[in-house]
């Protein structure tokens, strides 16, 4: 298997669906003429034209419309927002449009669009550059919502959801472009939405996690190993909708859990997940299920005080250690 | 912060506690969970668990010592911590487990001894580590809340242990999984249950009035409860037969069984067929237990206690021989586990090695039935019409009539005569 980026991983998922079917294009800002903000694009105008790649003026709400009338109109749109910061200023169309089309046409309309693009903290850049949403995103029902963590599951993901009849969301972490790792070459390697996957198989403790964390995650479990603490790491992939099936086993095997995530805790995914947990596992529960997070506020700028914000190594540690009672 | 050792609790019905030996000394570093000291029970001689970590600072009871459960028996603190209000406070059980639990609001969220909050300037990392607890229970036990996780009611559940009986290693002597697994396995060697898969689950019946009618006549006619005796003799020369083959066998092992393992093992399955006798008076419904453990009377210097063999309808001749004698031996020690004397279903008393004939034993509440054992008598017996010796044993079972009327007991004993006359019927 090649070992690519996640940034190619991305590429070659939108190419090869470009190529599979003559309904999907991709649109958004610098996607075409500059191959993307974060060079995911890259070369796909060339070889697919600009009728298929699509630059678009700074218009969120403007070209995510256009994107939900082309999809219900039959054509299946990858709208790109060069952040899903920016994403906010559409979320008319996501929320209102997009999310309710099917429903309130009575299954007349389907809206198969794939809105994508990065997600959370990067480096310094402040707090209105640094949200991880997909949390608000995951509370709308109609939408759905995948976080891939490792570029096997970007292509993945990103192929499942072009191929989706609904709107689905892809959240992808700016921070993970870089990111190189296996990738199946097979033009139909498709992850289907909603399947968990457990990352690293353990006994003592579920880290349940997903999106940029994962990789956070896996560190974690690593320094725990070497501690004697046999740590699972479940990677839900999908937030929406959410594998709980797999949650549940996890849970059930180790007995202990601590929910890893990259958004703020207060009503964030760690909150829906521990609340699905103790409603179906409590009888499995050894001890109370611990979160880690964003600090509550808005992301520092200042780099020291960015460090102290984000969730960390040593925090899912010490969370772990404390649900083990250690 | 400086924590109190309190007189535990260690057996669900003891009051009072004789210290038997201190294993840690004044001023020995102490661990959390490290034993400090070995207390004699009503029944059991327990070893206490230090609940926080420090230097034991003061021993409050000497050895051969009794105190009340509660009652402030020794100070873990730091080497120099001031410990001297808690010393003059010390003793009286009022001033024990409830007077040290930090005023606790049920679900009030409260600084875990884990991970101090501390919200100093200094130590902005812990305060924006987004870490939260979902719920913790608040430390200590004086507000007489049994502490256990989710998981351990369920196991201990499962186990027919009582959760009272388990010393809690977790936040606050919370009960966790594995403090109920340490219960379970106390019993060193035990061996594997198997068959399991077969048994039925525990059912509750409900009580009919007439059979409520029954019940209160039958306790205004005989004390707390009402108790008939019902006498067999079984020939049991096939079963000293068996007996003797089985231990040929064990022999390599240097292993044997008694008469009275497989007198158990009769009785175990005989209770499986009749599922109305391996029950329970509960006021308003009959409990009708899905697994069948039975008590055997052990006699110790001062009393008598009975080790409980679980399951013993699915375990082995040999494997029952072997808990009882290791069981017995630990019985004499005192030093046997609530779990392991408690939550029988049914109960068996022999004192056929004392060359009894025949008596009746007393049931233990809440069991339905014991079964007295006699001892082996050569005697005349008619065998296909002619007089021959043989040996003969008398069972008595006492019945409780709540539970078991004339006609039940008498079929139960049926069942138990065919197994002791002829053994190879257990298998059928």
């Amino acid at each position: 298997m090649a070992v690519i980026t996640y940034r190619d991983a991305l590429n070659q998922a939108l190419a090869e669906e470009l190529e599979r079917d003559p309904d999907v294009f991709l649109m958004g800002e610098e996607v075409g003429q500059y191959d993307g903000a974060y060079k995911v694009s890259r070369g796909l105008l060339e070889r697919f034209g600009e009728r298929r790649v699509v630059d678009t003026p700074i218009t969120e709400l403007g070209f995510a419309g256009l994107g939900v009338g082309a999809a219900m109109a039959g054509l299946r749109p990858v709208i790109e927002f060069m952040t899903w910061n920016f994403a906010i200023l559409a979320n008319d169309q996501i929320i209102n449009s997009a999310a309710k089309v099917h429903y309130m046409t009575a299954g007349q309309f389907s809206c198969p669009i794939v809105f994508r693009g990065p997600t959370g903290a990067a480096l310094q850049l402040s707090a209105q550059h640094s949200q991880a949403l997909e949390a608000s995103y995951a509370h709308f029902p109609g939408l759905k919502v995948v976080v891939p963590g490792t570029p096997a599951d970007a292509k993945g993901l990103l192929k499942a959801a072009i191929r989706d009849d609904d709107p689905v969301l892809v959240l992808e972490g700016e921070v993970l472009y870089a990111m190189k790792g296996e990738v199946p070459e097979d033009p139909d390697f498709v992850i289907p939405l909603g399947v968990a996957e457990v990352k690293r198989a353990g006994a003592d403790v579920s880290i349940l996690t997903h999106g940029k964390m994962v990789n956070l995650a896996l560190q974690a479990a690593e320094r725990l190993a070497k501690d004697d603490v046999d740590a699972e790491v479940v990677d839900l992939r999908s937030l929406r909708p959410l594998d709980l099936d797999r949650v549940v086993d996890s849970v059930r095997k180790t007995n202990r859990a601590v929910y890893l995530e990259e958004g703020w805790g207060y009503s964030g995914i760690g909150a829906e997940v521990v609340a699905q947990v103790q409603e179906n596992a409590f009888d499995w529960l050894d001890a109370p299920v611990l979160r880690v997070h964003q600090t509550d506020a808005p992301m520092p700028y200042s780099k020291e005080l960015e460090k102290l914000a984000k969730p960390s190594v040593e925090r899912t540690i010490e969370a772990c250690n404390r649900v083990l009672y250690r | 912060m400086a924590t109190k050792v309190h007189m535990e609790a260690l057996s669900p019905t003891m009051e009072e506690g004789q210290l038997v030996s201190w294993l840690k000394g004044e001023g020995d570093d102490v661990a959390e969970g490290d034993i400090l000291a070995e207390i004699e029970t009503d029944k059991a001689t327990m070893e206490l668990v230090a609940r926080g970590a420090g230097v034991l600072r003061a021993v409050l009871l000497a050895e051969g010592e009794t105190a009340e459960v509660g009652a402030v028996i020794g100070v873990i603190a730091a080497a120099d911590e001031d410990i001297s209000a808690i010393v003059d406070g010390a003793g009286a059980p009022g001033a024990g487990a409830a007077a040290d639990a930090p005023a606790a609001e049920p679900g009030e969220q409260q600084a875990s001894a884990v991970a101090p909050k501390d919200p100093g300037p200094t130590d902005a990392g812990a305060e924006a580590s987004g870490v939260e607890e979902t719920a913790v229970a608040p430390a200590g036990s004086g507000d007489g809340r049994l502490r256990a996780s989710p998981l351990a009611r369920r196991l201990a559940e499962e186990r027919g242990l009582d959760l009272a009986s388990i010393s809690g290693s977790g936040p606050g002597g919370r009960i966790v999984k594995r403090d109920v697994e340490g219960a379970v396995a106390a019993p060193a060697g035990a061996p594997v249950v198997v068959g399991a898969g077969a048994r039925a689950e525990t059912e509750s019946v409900k009580v009919s009035q007439m059979r409520k009618a029954i019940a209160k006549r039958l306790v205004q006619s005989i004390g707390p409860i009402p108790t008939f005796y019902l006498t067999i003799e079984a020939d049991v020369g096939r079963l000293l037969e068996a007996r003797k083959r089985i231990n040929a066998r064990l022999e390599s092992r240097g292993e044997k069984v008694s008469l009275n393992d497989l007198i158990l093992k009769a009785t175990a399955v005989a209770l499986r067929r009749h599922p109305e006798v391996n029950a329970s008076w509960q006021g308003d419904t009959i409990v009708r237990y899905g697994r069948v453990h039975v008590g055997v009377a052990v006699a110790v210097q001062d009393g008598l206690i009975t080790p409980v063999i679980r399951d013993a309808d699915v375990k082995g001749v040999a494997d029952i021989g072997r808990e009882v004698r290791e069981m017995a031996g630990r019985a004499r020690e005192k030093k046997l586990a609530p779990d392991e004397y408690q939550g029988a279903t049914f109960s068996v008393s022999n004192l056929g090695m004392f060359g009894i004939q025949e008596f009746t034993a007393i049931i233990n509440p809440p069991e339905s039935g014991i079964l007295a054992i006699g001892a082996v008598e050569e005697k005349p017996a008619v065998v296909d019409g002619e007089v021959v010796v043989r040996p003969r044993m008398r069972v008595t079972m006492s019945c409780d009539h709540r539970v078991v009327d004339g006609a039940m007991g008498a079929r139960f004993l049926a069942t138990l005569r065919d197994f002791l006359e002829d053994p190879v019927m257990m298998a059928l």
